[in-house]
């Protein structure tokens, strides 16, 4: 109903909003509403939300939990190649390696997830056929995210086509920091729905803050809660491309907003670090800080994914040590 | 100035990496000298940092194997001169340790300087010595070259606390490898003085990685460590612990320097034996007439 004295009519009858979740069925009804919801979030402590990371940083794993932990760590990489100079080979040799990490060890668990540029998904999808490994591909003007919207679709709608079982969007950074948070949102559901395949189902969206572009953490919790109301299935720190990516406290404040949102909603959102996690030492933390922010729900490839290349090989010389009781070496391990 | 000044009771550190940290385990212990009083406190390696120092040793193993023969000569005669002149620490830390006069102990110090000098001039003529042109019955040109072997952990000799330590690290360093280097037990402060001395010379940082510790303790992990290329048991006799780690070591194809049955005398020429063992023969063929 439009009424003349509502500020929000203009901008509701302009615009095809989506419906949105159900306690939240009203804070995207206008750029101003949304704009008041966001940062009407709690402010986070940045000092403390780095000493909380920290502490929890510090937590000693090791014998048999070590060993869970690092099949579990495994069992959570989506193993990316995201190069200029990927080539179709190097895309096989990677799935290759997500299949059986370790061929020395046949107990050694298969990864989540290969994730590759779009145009090699099918590629990538052709080599995964039948071992339940997804392939994900990066789309939407990845990694600037500086085209036009219709592009980017198209460019989802092709990493679909190929097969991809999940897309990694970026979201607009631009618009983000300059306080269009309705169009980053829209840009979101408009690339969720071309996230639905022909003949059914639907890849899974995870959405790329670009956390290292975004400056503060309460920037952190705004883009999540914007990233989950916009309907995406994970929310992910970073490219990879940019430095600082994954860092721990970003991380905490991530698992946070994904807590309160399935608290407040009932909807469960995954979490995906990327980038800068190349020891077995740093997936562990990550894990420790899942269980104490998340929960143990989260402890699981559905809801957490590493995104790393150089993890793996370390997750494997540790795991290596574990089971022989001595260290291991580079020459133990493929070099991607 | 008051006589009754509080001297500065130092607290050493590992030198790993190019960098001075403490042990990853926060252990020290305390270095006497031979009649038992106090002198300072070194850091006590842990397991894992020999891992970490395994990682600086292969990090560096490129750069420092992949200089020409000349340069490694150059950078080795350099670390010699630091050396010179910080010969009278050197001297004092040794007549320490080693329970030696002045004299002796700047004797000692001398010779280890000059024994650094000879492996620094060695680099550029192992080629000439060891390698050669193959006589070949064929249409082939048949050449053989000493390369380096890779990462080596060298146990140090627990008496002859530097000219001991320059007579088992420059043999490994002249033929191109990288070394994490176990120190001697109780007398590990002139290693720590060469930790310094290499700091501030030309070696890039990683290439001689220095863990003040217990071999006891350290050395099975190093046998056993999948990235090391060979192992000098210097710091060990034959018999027991050396025997257990020749064991340890063939797992995973070592090259193995064995422990003499009693420290040797260190003064004595050395010869090529330290040099050798760390060294591999590539032999290149090349067809010739086409």
């Amino acid at each position: 109903m439009t009424h003349v004295l509502d500020p929000d009519a203009l901008s509701r009858e302009s615009r095809p909003v989506p419906a949105p979740l159900e306690p939240f069925a009203d804070v995207t009804r206008s750029d101003a509403a949304f704009r008041a919801f966001l940062h009407g979030l709690p402010g986070v402590d940045q000092v403390g939300a780095e000493a909380r990371a920290k502490v929890l940083g510090t937590r000693s794993i090791k014998t048999t939990a070590k060993a869970w932990a690092i099949d579990t760590a495994i069992s959570m990489v989506d193993l990316t190649t995201l190069e200029g100079s990927d080539t179709p080979g190097k895309v096989r040799s990677l799935a290759a390696k997500a299949r059986r990490p370790d061929p020395a060890d046949l107990t050694c668990p298969s990864v989540a997830a290969v994730c590759v540029y779009g145009d090699l998904a099918g590629i990538a999808k052709d080599a995964l056929a039948g071992t339940g490994i997804n392939v994900a591909a990066v789309a939407t003007a990845f990694p600037s995210g500086r085209a036009s919207r219709a592009v980017k679709l198209a460019d989802v709608r092709d990493a679909v086509a190929n097969g991809a079982d999940e897309i990694d969007m970026v979201i607009d950074r631009g618009a983000f920091l300059a306080g269009r948070y309705l169009d980053v949102f829209e840009e979101i559901v408009a690339v969720k729905e071309v996230c639905t395949r022909r003949e059914g189902g639907s890849a899974h969206l995870k959405v790329i803050l670009e956390t290292g572009e975004l400056v503060t953490l309460d920037n952190v919790r705004r883009a999540s809660w914007l990233a989950m109301l916009a309907g995406g299935d994970f929310i992910k720190t970073s490219t990879g491309k940019v430095s600082p990516a994954a860092t721990l406290p970003v991380c905490l404040v991530m698992l946070e907003a994904v807590r309160d949102f399935r608290a407040a909603t009932g909807r469960q959102v995954g979490v995906k670090p990327a980038g800068g996690i190349r020891t077995t030492k740093d997936a562990v933390k990550h894990l420790v800080l899942i269980n104490e922010t998340a929960g143990a729900d989260w402890l699981s490839p559905d809801w957490f994914r590493f995104g790393a290349s150089s993890l793996l090989n370390d997750l494997l010389l540790q795991r290596q040590k574990l089971r022989t009781g001595h260290y291991s070496g580079p020459d133990h391990v493929s070099v991607d | 100035m008051s006589t009754d000044r509080l001297p500065v009771r130092k607290t050493y550190k590992l030198y790993l990496g190019g960098a001075f940290p403490r042990s990853e385990s926060g252990r020290t212990y305390e270095v006497h000298d031979t009649k038992g009083h106090f002198l300072a406190n070194a850091a006590r390696a842990s397991r894992k940092d020999a891992r970490d120092a395994v990682v600086a040793a292969r990090g560096a193993f490129w750069k420092w194997s992949g200089a020409t023969a000349y340069n490694r000569g150059q950078v080795l005669y350099r670390v010699a001169e630091v050396m010179e002149g910080r010969a009278a620490q050197f001297a004092e830390e040794v007549a320490a340790g080693e329970g030696l006069s002045a004299t002796r102990a700047r004797a000692a110090v001398d010779a280890a300087i000059d024994r650094w000098v000879w492996y620094a001039g060695w680099t550029d003529k192992l080629a000439a010595v060891l390698g050669s042109s193959n006589p070949v019955a064929g249409p082939y040109f048949g050449f053989s070259t000493p390369e380096p072997t890779g990462v080596v952990a060298v146990l140090a000799p627990q008496r002859s606390s530097l000219l001991g330590l320059v007579s088992v690290l420059g043999p490994v360093l002249a033929g191109g490898n990288t070394a994490v280097v176990v120190t001697s037990k109780d007398r590990p402060l002139p290693a720590v003085t060469l930790g310094e001395v290499l700091a501030t010379s030309d070696v890039p940082g990683g290439v001689v990685n220095l863990l003040t510790g217990d071999a006891a303790e350290i050395g099975p992990w190093l046998a056993e460590h999948a990235d090391v290329d060979g192992i000098d048991l210097a710091g060990t006799t034959a018999g027991g612990l050396a025997m257990e780690l020749e064991r340890s070591a063939a797992g995973t194809v070592k090259r193995v320097l064995r422990a003499a049955a009693e420290e040797p005398d260190w003064t004595a020429d050395p010869g090529l034996t330290r040099m050798t063992p760390f060294l591999e023969t590539k032999s290149v063929w090349h067809p010739i007439g086409v």
